[in-house]
Order: C-alpha cells, then structure tokens, then sequence
C-alpha cells in the first residue's frame, strides 16, 4: 500500500497548464527528491499532496486519506502529512515551544503535560532544546527552519514534505538543515523533497524525479539517473547545477 | 416626509455645492504649492527649516480643524487682521492641507533612495534639477494614491467652514432646514450629494493620476489609502 | 463684557473632560461596532459583506458633521430624542465603526499568506486560525493606525455642538461670545486640543517603528 498515490493529475492556472499528467507512487519510507526548473511544476505539485493546491483531474491518495476539499476530512489529511516552507512561516507571536504545542494541542486534544514532552523530544531531535522558549525573532534561518520541522514532526506525520526548504538559507546554514533531514530519511520517514541541492538529492534520496514542463520527465534511482541522465533535458539540467 | 420643500430650494443647493467644489479645489492647489515649497525648503535649506516646517506640521495636525479656523477668523482681527468668512476659510483650509501634504509628500521624498540622488547629481545635473526630475516627480508619482484621499478629506472638511457662515453646501443645508423645518430631509439630500462628490472626485483624481504618472504600475504605494482627516 | 480669567479657564478645562469623556466613550462602542463590520467584511456571505462596504464606503465618503447631523435627525425621525451627550456618543460611534473597519479589516489581511497557508497545514480549522494564529497578530499591526485615528477621533469631537453637547470647543465659543478674546482663548482650547493629540500622534509613531522593526529581519 503505497504511502503516496498520485494518478494522471493535472492542474490548471487560469488557461495554462502546470501540471499535465503526473503520476506517481511513493512506498513507506522512501525518500523522493522532485528536481526541475523553476515553473517546472515540481513545487505546484508538493503542494497538491497536501490540499494548499487543487487539481481539476485525477487522482491523489495519502497516508490512507484520499485527497478532497471536504474541509473536515483534509483537517484529518493534514494530521498525517507535514509540510515545511521555504520561508519557514513560523508563528512570529509564540516562542518556539508554543509553535510547535499549538496544533497537537488544539487539533488533536493532547493534554498540555504530553504536548510539553513531545515538544521538547521533537525540538531534541533537531538539535535545539535550548530554543524552547525562545522567540523565532531571535534565530538565524537555519534554526527557524530546523524549528519548522520540529513542529511538523511533533504531528507525528506519515509523509513529510518539503518545499525548497534550503533555497532562502544563506550557504553556510543549510547544512544543518541538511543533517536533520538525512538523519529522518535514515529513521524510515517518507520523505518527498522539493530541492535544489543536487548532491542531496542524489546520496539521501532513494528515487529522484526530474520534472520539466508539467510532466514527469526522467525518473529513477538517484545515483543513476545523475549519472546517466537518458534526456537532454536533465543532462543540460544536471550539467548547468542547481538551478 | 416631503422632499418637495427642499428640492425646490435647488438653485441655492446648486450655489453650496459650486462653492464647496471651488474652496476645494483653491485650497488644493494653494495648498499644494505651499507643501511643495516647504518640501523643498526642509530638503535644501538647513535643518532649522526643517525644524520650523515640523513644527508647523505638528500644530496643524493635532488641533482640530475648527479651532484653526476660529484663530484665523476671530483670533487675527484681535492681531488687526481682519478676514471675512470666505477667505478665513481659503487660508484655513490652504494651510490644514499644506500641511498634511507635506507629511505625504515627505514620506515619497524618503522613500527615494540615495543612490538615485547621487545619479543624478553624477550626471551634472544642479541640485535643483535633481530635486525635480529624481526627488520630486517619482515621489509624487508613488504617493498620489495617499495625496488623493486627503484632497477628497479636505473637501469633506470643507463642511466646517459652515461655521462662519461660508454657504457652502453644508452652510446651505442650515440655512434650508432653518426655512423649511425639514431638518430629516434636507440633511438626506445634502448627504447623498456630499456622497456624489466624494465619488466623482475620487474617480477624477484617479484618472488624473494616470494622465500625470502613466508610469506608476505596480511601484510601491505608500502611506495607507485613506489619510487622516483635517 | 467679562474679562477671560480664571473661572472661564477652568470651564474651558472641565469642558476638555467631557471631550475626553465622548471620545472614550464612541471609541469603546464604535470599536466593537466596528469589529462586527470586519467580520461581516470578511464573511462568506455576499449579502453581509455587500452591506458592510457599503456603510464603510458612505460614512467614509461624507463629512464628520452629516454623520452626525443624519444619526440625530434620522432618530429623530423614528421618534426618538436622545439627551446631547448620548446623541453625540451615538453619532460618533457610528463615524468611528466605519473607520475602524476598514483598518482592522486591512490589519487582518496584511498578515502574510504563508500564516495561513502554515497553520493550515497543521490542521487547524478557521476559527482556530483566526483565534491563535491570525487575530493576535492583526491586533499588533492594527496598533499603529487605530492610535493614530484615536487622534482623529478627537479632533472631530470638536463639532459635536452641532447635536446641542457642550465639549471644549463649545466652551471656549461660549467664552468668546462673553469676552472677545478669541486669540487668548482659542491659543488655550488648541493648546489643550495639542496637549492630548501630540503624545497619541508620537505613539502611533513610536509603534509604526517598533513594528516595522520586528518585520524586516
């Protein structure tokens, strides 16, 4: 049973089309890097996966949810898939410990003792207990970031997203998010990663997925398909780097 | 409710309204003038113009409207100044809105960045030339939107000159309820033509500032899109 | 012909009181008028919505003075009298819902999209995205420009003499109309006007530069 199933989606803006039927299947615990240029499709369609974007034909299931605007059973979607931004969005008016207790809190009953605990676990795992209560104000980017996916984690999520989570760091701070990300991959998440971080991609990521003009272009084991990319596309791709 | 009584008085409805469009219009453009003249004061004199251009700025804009207009009328004559209704209010009205004006023009002016100043006077041209072709033209360019609601304040605020019996459309409403006793209907129909007014200026100043800065798409508006009140 | 001294100083004082008094007042009312107005802004209904622009967009676009003129007459006219002070609480609270809305109603939608977009994601509902995440920080930008129309607000009880109140402005017309020294006392009324609009004008500024502040990082 596939932890992701996307069938032939296709997606619309108006009268351009950004995706033109996209398919694919992601098993527990593998780790999915989406690559492509920008407009490609690649972040329009993480965003699918959990509701911040609608489709108008196909097909996508989650976690055991089957994807609708139904507001209720998307809540209940989203308790299972977790998301971290570019731009972090953290909420700036509560520390990080509020950040991360807020939803498990109030969406799933958690009492507060539990939510304190797991908050502090989470924050542990990302390397940051000593940011509890600090506000996100006060944390370079790479934090914010790390604190981002503390608080996705805290939701004990089934599959974890991620947009691009390393394009607004300055060089020198993405690293850290890095390891947090490959120590999850090595912890059995599944993982669907939206980059730019082509040597990522390809050592961390099981499969990588190279899309180009709303469709899915090359895709395959990572190391493979770096190395012996079978389109123009990708090898002009992979050759001009990152972007 | 009969609205007959008042409708018939249209002739001096029509004169109020002539002459809240004209005290309107004269003190936006006087006005006009004198902000941008102490714009330019506080950029090129030294800081004393600045601090006497704040000062005026901050006197006007934390007393009510009437109570400058009431210095003006009844507080000069003590002072051996004496003006009627009607020019009391030009000059109350003129310097109210000067000075708000220059708040908003100021906040353009800064929002030009250095660089551009140091283009400009890079490419020889005067310090004057600069203030007018890099400072002032692309300031009033992006604050027009805020400009245009406090134009559209000060002619609403122009119903305050009723008080020293200037018969602009407000003034004429007083006089109409005090003739037909229709106070309901009289304020209904003087509101719905404040209403109209309000409108249709707006509307206007738009357009002119799509006629006068057809360059200004999506460049940064400042200031919010209402601005504060006389 | 009086002279201006110190029992008219003191009435013109005292009057200052029942300015601030009327301005806490429709301040109070109209702000939880006005917080109705927002909501109704926002809503999912057509119909609410519709009419909340629609008041917004006429008492925004007719001066202080009709507002205050069509509450009193309009009651009036349903038969209703009010007393000077309640007339001019009323009036003011219906200019002050207007205003408020709109800024509150901008407040709310100048919190980022990505807040949203965040707190759906973590499966909160609407109700608790506005309660925990968008509200609280729509109050902190709403701040600046609710104090600095709490200045208006003041300015513009300046007329309410007009429904028959006496407030400062009115006290020191009264003064004049027995002394003639217009300048001597209008310098105080303004003074007193200033004395009370130029610490809430420096604190709108003040929480313009603190807020600008924490965004840009």
């Amino acid at each position: 049973m596939p932890a992701v199933l996307i069938e032939d989606v296709h997606k619309r803006f108006g009268s351009l089309e950004v995706l033109k039927g996209v398919s694919l299947s992601v098993e527990p615990g593998q780790v999915i890097a989406i690559i492509g240029r920008s407009g490609s499709g690649k972040s329009t369609l993480l965003r699918c996966i959990n509701g911040l974007e609608t489709f108008h034909a196909g097909k996508i299931e989650v976690a055991g949810h089957t994807m609708t605007q139904d507001p209720k059973k998307l809540r209940e979607l989203r308790k299972d898939v977790g998301i971290v931004f570019q731009s972090y969005n953290l909420f700036p008016h509560l520390t990080v410990g509020q950040n991360i207790m807020l939803s498990p809190r109030i969406t799933k009953n958690v009492p507060d003792a539990e939510a304190l605990r797991l908050a502090k676990e989470v924050l542990a795992q990302v390397g940051l207990s000593d940011k509890f209560d600090s506000y996100p104000d006060n944390l370079s980017g790479g934090q914010q970031q790390r604190v981002a996916i503390a608080r996705s984690l805290a939701m004990k999520p089934k599959v974890m997203l991620f947009d691009e989570v390393t394009s607004a760091l300055d060089p020198e701070l993405t690293g850290e998010v890095l390891i947090v990300m490959e120590k999850l991959a090595k912890g059995g998440m599944t993982m669907l990663l939206v980059t730019h971080e082509m040597n990522f991609a390809r050592t961390v990521a099981d499969t990588t997925v190279f899309m180009h003009q709303g469709k899915i272009w090359e895709s395959g084991p990572s190391k493979e398909l770096f190395a012996n990319p079978q389109t123009p596309e990708l090898s002009n791709f992979v050759k001009a780097g990152a972007h | 409710m009969l609205f007959q009584d008042v409708l018939s008085k249209w002739p001096m409805i029509l004169y109020g309204v002539w002459l809240t469009i004209a005290l309107s219009f004269i003190a936006i453009a006087l006005g006009l003038v004198l902000a941008t003249a102490m714009t330019a004061l506080r950029s090129l004199a030294g800081s004393w113009a600045g601090y006497v251009v704040d000062a005026y700025v901050e006197l006007m804009r934390n007393t009510p409207f009437l109570v400058q207009l009431f210095m003006i009328f009844f507080g000069l004559p003590q002072l051996g100044i004496r003006l009627n209704g009607l020019e009391a209010s030009i000059l109350a009205m003129t310097l109210n809105l000067a000075a708000y004006a220059t708040e908003i023009i100021r906040a353009g002016v800064d929002s030009i960045h250095r660089s551009q100043i140091e283009a400009g006077l890079a490419l020889a041209m005067s310090k004057w030339q600069v203030l007018k072709h890099v400072v002032l033209q692309p300031a009033f360019a992006r604050v027009w939107p805020a400009l245009s609601s406090q134009f559209v304040l000060m002619m609403l605020a122009s119903s305050i000159c009723s008080f020293v019996s200037v018969q602009e459309l407000s003034g004429t409403a007083a006089i109409i309820e005090q003739d037909t006793f229709r106070s309901f209907e009289t304020y209904i129909v003087v509101t719905v033509i404040y209403l109209v007014l309000a409108l249709s200026l707006k509307l206007f100043l738009n357009w002119l500032g799509h006629r006068l800065f057809p360059q200004v798409s999506g460049l940064a508006r400042l200031t919010e899109a209402h601005g504060e009140a006389a | 012909m009086q002279t201006f001294g110190w029992p008219e100083a003191l009435f013109i004082l005292r009057s200052a009181g029942w300015t601030l008094a009327l301005t806490a007042i429709a301040f109070f009312i109209g702000s939880i008028l006005g917080g109705i107005l927002a909501i109704m802004r926002l809503s999912r209904s057509k119909w609410l919505r519709r009419f909340a622009s629609g008041y917004i967009l006429v008492i925004q676009s007719i001066p202080v003075l009709m507002v205050l003129f069509m509450s009193y007459y309009g009651l009036s006219a349903l038969g209703i009298e009010l007393p000077p002070f309640l007339a001019a609480s009323a009036s003011l609270s219906i200019y002050v819902s207007a205003y408020l809305a709109e800024i509150w109603r901008g407040s709310i939608e100048s919190v980022p999209r990505q807040q949203w977009e965040a707190s759906a994601s973590l499966a909160l509902t609407t109700a608790q995205q506005y309660r925990y995440i968008i509200l609280p920080q729509a109050v902190r930008i709403s701040l600046p420009p609710t104090v600095g129309f709490l200045v208006q607000l003041v300015k513009n009880t300046s007329i309410v003499q007009v429904v028959g109140f006496v407030d400062l402005m009115r006290a020191g017309m009264l003064v004049n109309n027995a002394t003639y020294q217009a300048f001597q006392i209008f310098t105080l009324v303004g003074a007193i006007y200033f004395a009370i609009c130029f610490p809430l004008s420096r604190l709108s500024r003040h929480l313009e530069k603190v807020m600008n502040a924490s965004r840009s990082h």
